[in-house]
């Protein structure tokens, strides 16, 4: 008997690019492209010994007073006070009506339009691109709450005040240059900046009572 | 006409996929707690996720609520632990970053909406004492 060498057939390997894609697939199924959204905040460095002592003077009439109770009840200045309520699905939220007043007293505040005798004291500062402007510089808007106020109402108020902070850089950058704020070159948003700084200050926490 | 020579095609997929499996981060931590996050219309997108650490609070959820109980806990990685702990972890994330990134290093809350403000309290002060001062209350958008 002649042995004949038989020569090996191939493997078929013409199904290993499909295996492949479908692991191609899977992976960019699972793995997660989403960034991630929120309102970016500073904290303030740590308090030294000294500093506790002696508190930062804040004349009044430079701070918004933002508080909230264990009810979530929020006091704007010693303007109104607002209720949150529940909407249909059980989330605790602003009325929209109330979140507009809100708005519209921030804007109010920060800006000080009028030169009101009440509102933040204007100092006129020389701002590159835009000149000499009016600028209310020492203003504050502070936030306090209580150990029970729910997070929800907490940066719900948190974005009515970046909204309002937003409203005022839009109006002042399409009356200087034609666009609203996003749509600026980085001199020009650095300018609005500015005019319009973005003061929330989180308030030192204090105690009432027993912690939760 | 010759057939087109298709037995590369395997190893470019492969290298495709090696590429994808290097750059994109599987979801690492298991969530224990619940966080449902709150609605803003106002957002800004995280810049740099590398350079991000991750604490999450919430209720724990039926699964863990029987080792970690029903009320408002923070969870650091794997762990489910109190406000005092958030230190330590701060301090160990920013250590193995590089020292490039660490200037930019930012932490993300992932809080519950009806999380009490007291127990973000507490994180912040403890968050303030380890100087990661950047931070990012995470949200969804409000659609409207």
């Amino acid at each position: 008997m002649g042995k004949k060498k038989r020569k090996m057939p191939g493997l078929n390997t013409s199904s290993t690019a499909d295996i492949s894609f479908m692991l191609l697939i899977f992976f960019l199924v699972t793995t997660s492209m989403d960034t991630d959204q929120g309102l970016s905040r500073t904290l303030p460095k740590p308090p030294e010994e000294e500093d506790l002592n002696k508190e930062i003077k804040v004349k009044e009439r430079n701070c918004l007073r933002i508080r909230m109770n264990k009810d979530n009840e929020i006091m704007v200045g010693d303007l109104f006070t607002i209720t949150p309520r529940y909407d249909r699905d059980g989330t605790l939220k602003i009325d929209p009506e109330d979140a507009k007043l809100f708005m519209a007293a921030t804007e109010q505040f920060i800006a000080n339009k009028e030169n009101s005798p009440k509102l933040p004291e204007l100092i006129v500062k020389n701002v590159k691109l835009l000149g000499q402007m009016p600028v209310t510089k020492n203003h504050v808007i502070s936030v306090q709450t209580d150990r029970g106020t729910s997070y929800g109402i907490y940066f719900q108020v948190q974005d009515i005040l970046v909204h309002a902070y937003n409203n005022l850089r839009d109006e002042l950058g399409k009356e200087k240059f034609g666009y609203k704020y996003e749509f600026l070159t980085k001199e020009q948003q650095s300018a609005i900046r500015e005019v319009y700084p973005q003061k929330i200050s989180e308030a030192e926490p204090k105690q009432y009572g027993k912690p939760i | 006409m010759p057939e087109l020579n298709t037995s590369s095609l395997p190893d470019l997929i492969f290298s495709v996929l090696f590429f994808f499996m290097m750059v994109t981060s599987m979801r690492e931590v298991t969530y224990k707690v619940r966080f449902d996050r709150p609605a803003g219309t106002q957002l800004e997108k995280l810049a740099r996720k590398s350079c991000t650490s991750f604490i999450y609070i919430g209720r724990p959820t039926e699964q863990y609520a029987a080792v970690y109980g029903s009320g408002t806990r923070v969870q650091l990685n794997d762990d489910v632990a109190d406000a005092n702990a958030v230190y330590d972890h701060v301090m160990d994330d920013r250590n193995t970053m590089a020292e490039s990134d660490k200037p930019f290093y930012t932490v993300s809350l992932k809080v519950d909406k009806d999380a009490p403000m007291g127990i973000i309290t507490d994180v912040k002060q403890e968050l303030r004492k380890a100087y990661a001062l950047k931070i990012v209350y995470s949200a969804v958008k409000d659609k409207k």
